[in-house]
């Protein structure tokens, strides 16, 4: 019961991420740039203006469904480089052993030891604000756990029978990780992508809060806080609508991904979660 | 004990090497870094003239391993370099605020557990319950908001509208202005602190000793002053020493928020001036703060259960 209720809320909550991002343009007639009209600075929300407005007259609601493509952009473009990364570190690894194994292993333990916001801060710090940077920095500084699953799950599999048969029958040892070993591990790594997206999300918000991110005027849900920093007092709502959306975004994430792995996971269907 | 002490003291060194190699990897090998990245603030754009003279001047037009010879062997000094800015050595710099950022971590910690932990504690006990429900459903929201928002709103209410606690600094160095930090710092961990407990808890409690210790007529008190909590404490302490980890990283976010005077601040302010040496130390001693919380974990793993020290 219970984990049914976390897939299909989290599903939701993505879904309608997913919806607000690719139909942006198509939901709302104002632009998340342009239309800055000082004359509607600060107003409150209204049927006009649902979530209000910013210091520059701009409507906040716009400029959320446009954050959200930032946001999904970076979640899913980092998690892509992050598994890439870790899938083929990992299964290389527990494939190849030795001295691969060794520097793999190293390497790994060394990103556990780097909380991963500031090494991203450090990469942004040296290349610079915007997009293209925020992918790199948080697409290679998050993928750890991924390898390590791989890595783990490698070994383990590497003396089942079906991969015996495979070496005896002389397919090459790449055909052998793709088609033997990669399918058998491909739902733990989605899980952790999952949960790792909503990671990269809120890394995303904070490193834009910073101003290392997404430089204004683009909208990304992070920017919009840094100037609501400087307008809680008087106008809580430029505050309080982006906040929201990272969370429900974060949220449907991590239930989806708390969700998926229960499902997944035969062991924990039988325990309360 | 002390020379499993000294093991994993001994064991921190290469860490350090590599993380240290790592960030001068990161800010002194990609191409032109520093200087084009000063230049790129606008002052005189394209002037090979003046790259020249500002590789010059931070000796960056000598070989890479002739510069990371001297980065390590000034490392061991404990010299980390001289700010582009104000001149002082970065190791001042720092020194003036590492206390700030450290008393922040360790209040929020405090927070975290005081609350995260008898939270899960109590969840386990009664599974199913409404509080156990609540907590999950909390713990769950706790590792989903932006800690910063979180901030953010309770700046609003308790300062703001409120007036009970001031808004941001801080201060003389008293209880009041740390607050509001601490608890926004201490989301994230007591949120997973209330669902490790709860997990940890449960596991224990489902074991056959467990079964046993009851069959034998022992009082639920006793059975987990006794019991479950010994056995409970070692995944306990494992999360929160890797929580420190990604607290040190929220610490940047929660000080830049609230403008408290710590190393995160400077960290993001160094940044703003491309103070390279001032970034690139402070980022160099979060990670080391980290890596020492990490290695006192460990130890008090092998003060709570003997059988590691000898594995």
């Amino acid at each position: 019961m219970g984990l049914r209720l976390n897939l299909v809320l989290g599903g939701t909550l993505c879904l309608i991420v997913i919806v607000a991002a690719v139909l942006a343009p198509w939901l709302t007639p104002l632009s998340p740039v342009m239309d800055a009209d000082l004359m509607n600075a600060e107003l409150p929300p209204s049927a006009e203006f649902w979530f209000g407005t910013d210091a520059q007259g701009r409507d906040v609601f716009t400029r959320i469904l446009y954050g959200a493509r930032v946001s999904l952009t970076v979640g899913i473009g980092s998690q892509l480089i992050n598994t890439t990364i870790g899938l083929i570190l990992g299964i290389s690894a527990g494939y190849f052993g030795g001295w691969w194994d060794d520097l793999v292993n190293g390497l790994t333990n060394l990103m556990l030891s780097v909380p991963s916001l500031i090494f991203a801060l450090a990469i942004m710090a040296v290349l610079g604000p915007g997009l293209s940077s925020l992918l790199i920095a948080l697409g290679l500084t998050n993928w750890s756990w991924t390898c390590r699953i791989a890595r783990s799950s490698t070994l383990s599999l590497k003396s089942q029978s079906y991969v015996q048969a495979a070496k005896t029958l002389g397919y090459s040892d790449f055909r052998i990780m793709l088609t033997q070993i990669l399918p058998n591990i491909v739902g733990p790594v989605l899980v952790i992508a999952t949960l790792g997206m909503g990671d990269a999300i809120l890394a995303e918000a904070a490193l834009s809060f910073l101003g290392l991110g997404i430089q204004p005027p683009q909208p990304s849900w992070g920017n919009m806080l840094t100037d609501a920093r400087e307008l809680i007092a008087i106008a809580p709502w430029v505050a309080i609508f982006p906040g929201l959306a990272i969370f429900m975004t974060v949220l449907g994430l991590n239930l989806f991904g708390d969700g998926l792995r229960d499902w997944l996971d035969p062991h924990m269907r039988t325990r309360p979660v | 004990m002390l020379r499993f002490i000294l093991r994993r003291l001994l064991q921190m060194v290469p860490t350090v090497i590599a993380v240290s190699l790592l960030i001068f990897i990161i800010f002194s090998v990609v191409p032109g870094s520093i200087a084009s990245s000063m230049i790129a603030d606008g002052r005189g754009a394209n002037d090979p003239e003046l790259i020249e003279r500002l590789n010059r001047e931070f000796g960056l037009d000598r070989p890479v391993h002739v510069r990371f010879g001297d980065y390590i062997w000034n490392l061991a000094q404990f010299d980390l370099g001289t700010s582009f800015r104000t001149r002082q050595p970065v190791t001042e710099l720092i020194g003036e605020r590492i206390w700030p950022t450290l008393k922040l971590a360790i209040a929020a910690m405090c927070v975290a557990i005081a609350i995260g932990l008898p939270l899960g504690f109590f969840a386990a006990m009664r599974p199913g319950s409404l509080l156990d429900s609540i907590t999950m459903v909390g713990a769950v929201s706790g590792l989903s908001v932006p800690q910063f928002w979180l901030g953010l709103l309770a700046m609003y209410l308790f300062a703001l509208t409120l007036g009970w606690l001031p808004s941001f600094g801080y201060g003389e160095g008293g209880l009041r202005n740390l607050v509001l930090p601490a608890l926004t710092l201490g989301v994230g961990p007591m949120a997973l602190l209330a669902r490790t407990t709860r997990a940890a808890v449960l596991e224990v409690m489902s074991t056959d000793f467990i079964r046993t210790a009851r069959s034998k007529g022992m009082s639920s008190f006793r059975l987990v002053k006794w019991h479950v909590t010994r056995n409970a404490l070692v995944l306990i302490i494992t999360t929160l020493g890797l929580q420190f980890g990604s607290m040190m990283g929220q610490a940047v976010v929660v000080e830049k928020l609230f403008s408290w005077p710590g190393l995160g601040s400077l960290l993001i302010d160094s940044v703003g001036l491309r103070d390279i040496p001032v970034v690139q130390g402070s980022i160099l001693v979060l990670v080391l703060c980290f890596l020492v919380i990490n290695t006192v974990v460990d130890v008090l793993y092998a003060v709570i259960d003997p059988r590691i020290s000898h594995g």
